[in-house]
């Protein structure tokens, strides 16, 4: 069924009785062509991929719980391409151009609202760094503006700009970037695959690989076993569990994310707003309530909650950077799992195994990833070849030295 | 989380900074034939479990000795705290 604007008057019309499910919930088939496991939003957008761009069939995706019900459920929902390496930019602005077109390729309402991102500058040095980071956008054909202190202030007049100690300088913008709704990306990305005739198979666990000869034949299941020419790992959070199914340690560490939201206020944010002095990100929802987060915890864990600690932190800045904020009451906080690489960058990649693929280590950005990660792992699946701005995520590159490390702060999952 | 650390006692865990698996105490031997593959496993591939985990704290805020921490990774309860010294020297290590 086709979303429309007559299809909303005339369903209007009839009592709302003419719309079916968005996905069919079919038996697992004993075999398939590829199977992606992870029904999150990269698996799906990788399936959705894989079947419309690739003309491929025969795809299943495997979900241990309920689709989106990880990460792509529980992020601050920013879609940005504001990076500084070569490795990043081209991948995160062909992810932001895909998101640009998105709702109307899914025939779906993301809700995508490109409201801008500002990086605050707090001093001369990060000015500079700032510079460079938005000619490095630019140079790979992003977008990027430098903002003066009263520019940042015309915006967001309530920012306390003279701060002692962390004055506001001025800020780095990027105008194309903004939110989308998180959940909504998740639901179109599995219509769009049901309608291309994948099976999207949930409360189904991979439990093992069926491995032979160096050459995978298969995933077990809780559902049974599932044969599979190809198989796709996408399961960031919890790619170093189900990778070690197939006997495979990986350059990563799971750690947790916490993100919060306040109760819904009047209109205050125009737009998407870090705090350079540390680590702070904030938004406002359309119902109005303000969306942030700030570092991990910096431990490994498997909980998906987290710690008093980063609570503190992240309100300490929000009130720094927002004074007006001092009465509102936050409503709900909650945890993620993230895959967090030795250097802080993904990994698109083939396995030792063969027709065993594995997609992961997003750190805390996969979301912004999204669409670019579904179309590059649907590339590599169906081609062998990595898409032309993925090639530098690869699995192997710690071992060769070719480090993607925005950061710079080395092999220390937890800093980046 | 509180670490129960072996001199001081119970102590808030945000008095420590944490490194990571406490394989890291095990530095591989420089002048191995096959040093080169030692060393990047000791420095990026983990083991990353989802249960019981050894890891290194390092009480910056306190008497700045670096703890071995056994913790869950599910539930985060700490069952055991012993100072990293004392791991390596026995497990043969020089200190």
């Amino acid at each position: 069924m086709r979303y429309s604007g007559f299809r909303l008057i005339k369903e209007a019309l009839t009592g709302h009785r003419g719309w079916g499910p968005a996905w069919r919930d079919p038996e697992p088939q004993p075999e398939y062509d590829y199977v992606i496991i992870g029904g999150g939003g990269h698996g799906l957008a990788t399936a959705y991929y894989l079947a419309k761009e690739y003309k491929k069939s025969r795809i299943a995706v495997l979900e241990k719980g309920w689709i989106g019900g990880g990460n792509v459920g529980r992020n601050t929902t920013i879609v940005r391409s504001n990076y500084l390496l070569d490795g990043n930019v081209p991948f995160y602005e062909f992810s932001l151009k895909l998101w640009e077109g998105l709702e109307q390729d899914l025939n779906y309402n993301a809700m995508m609202s490109q409201r801008g991102i500002i990086n605050l500058m707090h001093s001369d040095a990060q000015r500079d760094a700032y510079i460079r980071r938005g000619n490095a956008m630019i140079l790979n054909g992003a977008d990027s503006e430098l903002l003066s202190q009263k520019q940042v202030s015309d915006l967001y007049p309530f920012l306390n700009v003279k701060n002692a100690r962390f004055p506001v300088m001025g800020g780095l913008l990027q105008a194309r970037a903004g939110t989308a709704r998180h959940d909504a990306v998740a639901w179109g990305y599995a219509r769009g695959a049901d309608q291309h005739g994948v099976d999207i198979i949930q409360n189904c666990e991979v439990t093992g690989f069926k491995i032979e000869d160096g050459k995978v034949l298969g995933v077990e299941t809780s559902r049974g076993f599932i044969g599979a020419k190809k198989v796709g790992s996408c399961v960031a959070g919890s790619s170093s569990r189900v990778m070690g199914q197939a006997d495979m340690r990986l350059p990563i560490e799971s750690h947790v994310l916490q993100a919060f939201v306040s109760e819904g206020l009047k209109p205050v944010l125009p737009g998407v707003i870090t705090f350079g002095a540390g680590h702070f990100y904030c938004s406002q929802s359309d119902k109005g309530g303000l969306v942030f987060g700030g570092n991990i915890d910096g431990y490994n864990t498997y909980a998906q909650r987290g710690n008093l600690p980063i609570v503190e932190d992240v309100i300490e800045e929000a009130i720094a950077m927002f004074p007006m904020l001092g009465r509102t009451r936050v409503l709900r906080m909650w945890g993620g799992e993230m895959d967090m690489s030795m250097d802080g960058s993904p990994i698109i990649d083939k396995t030792h195994i063969d027709g065993l693929y594995f997609n992961g280590g997003w750190c805390y950005g996969g979301f912004k990833a999204t669409p670019a990660s579904g179309f590059c792992y649907a590339h590599l699946l169906a081609t062998d070849t990595p898409h032309k701005v993925a090639t530098a995520f690869r699995l192997d590159r710690f071992e060769t030295g070719h480090v993607i490390d925005e950061k710079g702060v080395g092999a220390q999952p937890n800093l980046h | 989380m509180i670490i129960n650390h072996p001199i001081l006692g119970p102590r808030d865990s945000a008095e420590f900074v944490y490194l990571g698996d406490a394989t890291l105490l095990n530095r591989p031997d420089w002048q191995a034939k096959d040093a080169a593959a030692q060393f990047h496993n000791y420095v990026h591939i983990r083991d990353n479990p989802a249960g019981s985990h050894q890891e290194l704290w390092y009480h910056e805020q306190g008497d700045r000795s670096w703890l071995v921490v056994t913790r869950d990774t599910l539930t985060h309860e700490i069952t055991d705290v012993e100072l990293a010294s004392d791991v390596a020297r026995a497990s043969g290590a020089s200190a």
